[in-house]
């Protein structure tokens, strides 16, 4: 297991290698004057541009560029923001929070929601129950989750007189206000994910239901919830996680528009702000920090399947 | 025009009926939903299209009454800014699906011909391809869309490129196995000793026989495509303007008017997610009917 769980991490470093190296050079071979860009005037003076050049180390090769953006970034160093001028690896850091609680609250609310709706229609295969939730399911998965918010933010305010506050409040410093704040994004983001969760739960329970141990399960007399829960569920839930995988980078871009539509301050709005403003340095960290947020999650579901599953040789 | 094509492929021998309109008629009547949604997409492609004939007024007229709630001659609505929003939801759909047909473009002919190669010469180039993909899924899809954006300017066709990288990997994927699952078959053995080369192999003899996963994973990426581009014009990072109307531009433009009139804030949400809908059920559909191997894989 320990060599396993080493053979992933140190495969993971060359894919985050190269996304940086990409990022970096998708920035430096961006048509136009870096000056007129940045400083948002169109006849910049010579001088203005000749400090901002240095300041952006542009007037070195671009290979020593890489090299000086990159060593700062592995010793946490991830350059000053044009626009506030503060430490970009400060501003990611200030801002991850909010992203990483809306992430788990929309993760926790699509696991709640899709797994018992896929496991209930498994277990109605092609009765009408199943094909009311899977018309439904595909439904959810076809709405834009901004659209979701939308609604849930204007119809009970319409009907009810109902919104919650607006903003973001530290879970620490008011934990039912910072709840009130997050449940709706977090169910916009998270009803497209619970769909795909349902959708993956039923197919993998009707596979499992069929197998011969599942059959020993309920001739030896066990109850059917026992059967479902223990016997059957857990081996589905396996299958569920494989794909969970390439939901990721999905999931995780439709944070930058909830947070945007509910005035969260997570890297989203800061990755929003940051394109509005042109500031790249900010730009170019928050895409590998959005890379790197990937891989380590990619790399935990395989971690996780290897250890859930004995079946599988962790070499 | 893409649906044209699909039927083609349906009515190509191997696919179990002599003539293509039998084939339709039958998966029809087998799977209604999936009929309906192949309408639906194909009014869809249609009025994007022949929008500006369609559409009752110009989508920048600005001399209608102020948020006025639907009515006949205005099946829709007006907006904040005394616009008409029917006829500024046909002219969206050249942005929305337009942009979604374009990246589906993009992302065949890269994915065809990464995951061909790849599948069929297998090897190095193989593992370089493997690489490209895992490194692609290391984006977010939104996050990386709105960094392509910004570094090479918001333009139709680089929105359409991007959002047609973010789908490469997956036809790739799919592409490549269903070149594994050909490429030692005895037909192509007897290619080779006839002594056709590997580009004719490829292009005559191995494409024809993956075409069916091909099609079933564009249409598939559509309703992808169509979110994404939504998404990124919701933000206001796309290629619409006030005088150039997106389905998404539009929800974000009403925002301080929803509560007052709640037709903004449903109507172009509910385009998109009709259109999505409709992709992603005939995209179902076509994957029932062409590959049934693949049903469930996504």
């Amino acid at each position: 297991m320990g060599r396993y769980i080493l053979r992933r991490l140190l495969l993971s470093i060359p894919v985050l290698f190269i996304a940086s190296i990409l990022i970096f050079g998708a920035v430096r071979v961006m048509p136009g004057d870096i000056c007129q860009i940045v400083l948002q005037i169109p006849v910049p003076a010579e001088e203005q541009c000749n400090n901002l050049r240095h300041e952006l180390k542009l007037d070195k090769p671009a290979v020593s560029q890489y090299f000086h953006w990159i060593g700062g970034v592995l010793t946490g160093d991830f350059g000053t923001s044009f626009f506030s001028k503060r430490p970009v690896g400060g501003e990611i850091q200030q801002h991850m929070s909010t992203t990483i609680e809306l992430a788990v609250l929309s993760i926790f609310f699509a696991f709640a929601s899709g797994v018992p709706i896929g496991v209930y229609s498994a277990l109605k295969q092609d009765k009408l129950a199943d094909v009311v939730l899977r018309g439904l399911s595909i439904g959810w998965l076809s709405m834009p989750s901004f659209w979701v918010g939308t609604m849930l933010i204007t119809f009970p305010a319409k009907w009810w007189g109902y919104s919650p506050p607006v903003g973001y409040t530290h879970f620490w410093n008011d934990p039912l206000k910072n709840l009130e704040q997050l449940y709706l994004p977090a169910i916009s983001l998270g009803l497209a994910l619970s769909a795909i969760l349902a959708r993956f739960t039923r197919s993998a329970m009707l596979e499992v239901l069929r197998q011969d141990y599942v059959r020993t399960a309920r001739a030896k007399g066990l109850r059917e919830r026992v059967v479902v829960s223990e016997h059957a569920l857990k081996n589905a839930m396996l299958q569920v996680i494989v794909h969970l995988g390439l939901q990721v980078a999905f999931f995780l871009g439709g944070t930058v528009v909830l947070e945007y539509l509910f005035a969260l301050p997570g890297l989203g709005t800061l990755l929003y702000n940051s394109v509005i403003t042109k500031d790249f340095p900010l730009i170019q960290g928050l895409v590998l920090v959005f890379a790197a947020i990937i891989v380590i999650t990619n790399l935990a579901i395989d971690l996780s399947y290897a250890w859930l599953d004995p079946r599988v040789k962790y070499t | 025009m893409a649906i044209a094509a699909d039927l083609e492929v349906v009515a190509q021998p191997g696919f179990g009926s002599t003539s293509w309109l039998g084939a339709v008629g039958k998966a029809a009547r087998k799977n209604p939903a999936g009929a309906v949604a192949g309408v639906v997409c194909f009014l869809l492609v249609i009025l994007a299209i022949a929008g500006p004939s369609l559409s009752p007024y110009s989508p920048n007229r600005i001399d209608f009454a102020l948020l006025h709630a639907p009515t006949l001659s205005h099946p829709f609505g007006t907006d904040n800014l005394f616009r008409d929003l029917l006829s500024r939801i046909i002219f969206g759909a050249r942005n929305s699906l337009g942009i979604g047909f374009a990246a589906i473009a993009v992302s065949i002919v890269l994915g065809v011909g990464l995951g061909l190669t790849s599948g069929y010469f297998g090897g190095a180039w193989d593992s370089l391809v493997g690489g490209f993909i895992d490194i692609m899924f290391a984006f977010p899809a939104l996050v990386l869309v709105i960094f392509f954006v910004t570094v090479f300017g918001r333009e139709f066709a680089t929105i359409s490129v991007a959002i047609g990288l973010i789908l490469t990997p997956y036809t790739t994927r799919v592409v490549r196995t269903a070149v594994l699952g050909v490429r030692n078959l005895q037909y192509i053995e007897a290619a080779t000793a006839l002594g056709s080369g590997h580009l004719r192999i490829m292009t005559r003899h191995v494409l024809p026989n993956v075409a069916a996963p091909i099609i079933v994973v564009a249409s598939v990426n559509i309703g992808l495509a169509i979110l994404i581009e939504a998404s990124v014009s919701f933000l206001g990072l796309g290629v619409s303007s006030d005088t150039n109307p997106s389905w998404g531009r539009m929800l974000q433009e009403t925002r301080n008017v929803w509560q007052q009139a709640w037709w903004t804030a449903i109507i172009p949400g509910a385009a998109i997610s009709v259109a999505v809908l409709a992709f992603n059920v005939f995209g179902d559909a076509l994957r029932d009917a062409l590959d049934p191997r693949l049903r469930g894989s996504r």
